[in-house]
């Protein structure tokens, strides 16, 4: 193994400088998301970093509900990238009730709930 | 070689469900087991290997041998949630039937309703979820319910009606600690939480422990009340976080089902009584179908309308089960000493007639481990 930090660290360091981008395994050829240090199809530890299509559909959302003085409902999603691989994530510039399993979504980076970047959707082609 | 039949739990107790004021954890936890010890006939010097998992004490274990003052052979601390309990058995068959042990005590308590009135956990939320603030463990759940109605038709009242037959047995339970009238109108007007799911599909906050004694079989029959046996159990982990569940309809319940009634020889058919850990009212319908009790996809309809309430055709969750009876925390030691009360003959106005045959099952992070014990009388061997 290299030294130099783990998969999490360089994740989250592209992510800060605006990249998104997941694993590809030399081995097996399959996505891997969240990053990891072997492929859990293959077990190889030859995995690269790759942009993702960002293309997406919605496998399953909730709405979790929080009265409006505290900032009000929001989405809680996960979506299946065309890669094959699955993310936790939130929809935006839909209403919350329009979210519905396959929805076709694209990634941008936008803000988490600490403040800091985060993959995060919205309609394909910029619907609602 | 098979563990079957080969070690039986002899004693059981509850402590301190509902609420268990001015106690704390451990303590709740020592009044089951001393609770255990009594209906066992068992002497406290005698336990010679204990098993525990609670939440805020990593070293939970470690606490409870000193806190009853043993030095035990083995001490079991595997934390999967609160499937724990229904793995600590197999551990015990384990130990039993290599004697390594002799005396396997199995326990649990919490005081999380009088401590601090919401669940009391020492996880945070994962990496790749925590930006989108999921409810822990409640949003989990809701996905999975969302996915269930999405790919099957499940309807909200199906998932209600879950709910409510669970409030129908905990009425006939007088340790029940939610006991009023609840119909499905009233779960679907309830608080909206995490969609699909609403306050009434959301097991309790309360406090409660539990406590099991077990025994080799050869002995079993030397203690006061009736041995139930452990026939057969298996495990199935599946993930940690729920992003990373494969299929959100499908859990680890089919490989720990199936495990399980490989063991102990019987079918769905077979069993006359079944605890499920209800966190959540969807985890009974994904539980019933991939253990087997209904197709895959048709666990909406074998709950709709009282399928499985008193006089349906599946008594579950005859205590009233985490959504009505208790729930601190970790729930899947009472499935086990539901378990054992139906199986001995003295669940009271809850009985189930001629109970000869037990499924008890744990669920622990969310959906992410799956335990099934099951357990017999006499008769089953
Ligand atoms: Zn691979």
């Amino acid at each position: 193994m290299e030294k130099g930090p783990g998969p999490d660290a360089v994740f989250a360091a592209k992510l800060a400088d605006g990249v998104f981008e997941i694993q590809k395994c030399g081995g097996c050829g399959s996505h891997v998301f969240h990053p990891r240090v072997i492929c859990p199809a293959c077990g190889s530890a030859d995995l690269e970093w790759v942009a993702p299509t960002g293309r997406g559909t919605i496998y399953a959302r909730t709405i979790v509900r929080r009265k409006p003085e505290r900032g009000g409902d929001y989405n809680v999603v996960l979506v299946d990238l065309d890669e094959g691989v699955r993310m936790m994530s939130r929809v935006d510039g839909i209403a919350h009730d329009e979210i519905a399993a396959g929805l076709k979504v694209s990634a941008s980076i936008g803000e988490g709930a600490d403040g800091g970047p985060a993959v995060v959707f919205r309609p394909e082609g910029g619907a609602s | 070689m098979s563990l079957r039949g080969k070690a039986a739990i002899v004693g059981a107790a509850l402590a301190g469900c509902g609420e268990a004021h001015g106690k704390s954890a451990m303590e709740i936890t020592v009044e089951a087991v001393h609770g255990a010890l009594a209906d066992a006939g068992v002497s406290l010097g005698e336990v010679d290997a204990i098993a525990t998992c609670q939440p805020l004490d990593m070293l939970s274990g470690l606490t409870l041998a000193q806190e009853l003052g043993l030095n035990p052979r083995f001490t079991m601390n595997n934390r999967m949630g609160g499937s724990s309990f229904l793995s600590h058995t197999l551990w015990a068959a384990m130990l039993l039937e290599l004697r390594l042990a002799d005396t396997v005590l199995i326990a649990y308590g919490s005081n999380q309703r009088t401590a601090s009135g919401k669940l009391m956990t020492a996880l945070g939320l994962p990496t790749y979820e925590a930006p989108y603030k999921p409810l822990f463990p409640l949003s989990s759940y809701a996905l999975a319910a969302d996915r269930h109605m999405t790919q099957f038709g499940t309807t909200r009242e199906q998932l209600a009606d879950v709910a409510v037959a669970a409030r129908a047995w905990a009425r006939k339970n007088p340790e029940a600690f939610m006991r009023d009238p609840l119909t499905r109108e009233d779960v679907i007007a309830s608080r909206p939480v995490s969609d699909p799911l609403r306050v009434r599909d959301c097991c309790l906050v309360t406090d409660g422990g539990g406590a099991l004694i077990m025994r080799r079989a050869e002995t079993a029959k030397d203690h006061p009340r009736p041995p139930v046996y452990l026939l057969g159990g298996g495990e199935g982990t599946t993930h940690r976080d729920i992003s990373e569940m494969p299929d959100l309809t499908a859990t680890g319940a089919a490989q720990s089902g199936a495990a399980a009634r490989d063991m102990a020889g019987v079918t769905p058919a077979d069993i006359d009584v079944v605890q499920l850990y209800d966190a959540f009212t969807i985890n009974v319908i994904l539980f019933l179908e991939d253990l087997g009790f209904c197709k895959k996809g048709e666990g909406g309809a074998f709950v709709e309308g009282g399928g499985i309430a008193p006089g349906g055709h599946l008594p579950v969750n005859t205590n009233g089960g985490g959504l009505s009876c208790v729930h601190p925390g970790m729930y899947g030691i009472f499935t086990l000493v539901e378990a054992v009360r139906q199986l001995r003959g003295e669940a009271g106005d809850r009985q189930i007639d001629g109970a000869e045959l037990a499924l008890a099952h744990g669920n622990g992070g969310v959906l992410s481990s799956q335990v099934t014990n099951i357990l017999g009388t006499e008769a089953t061997l």
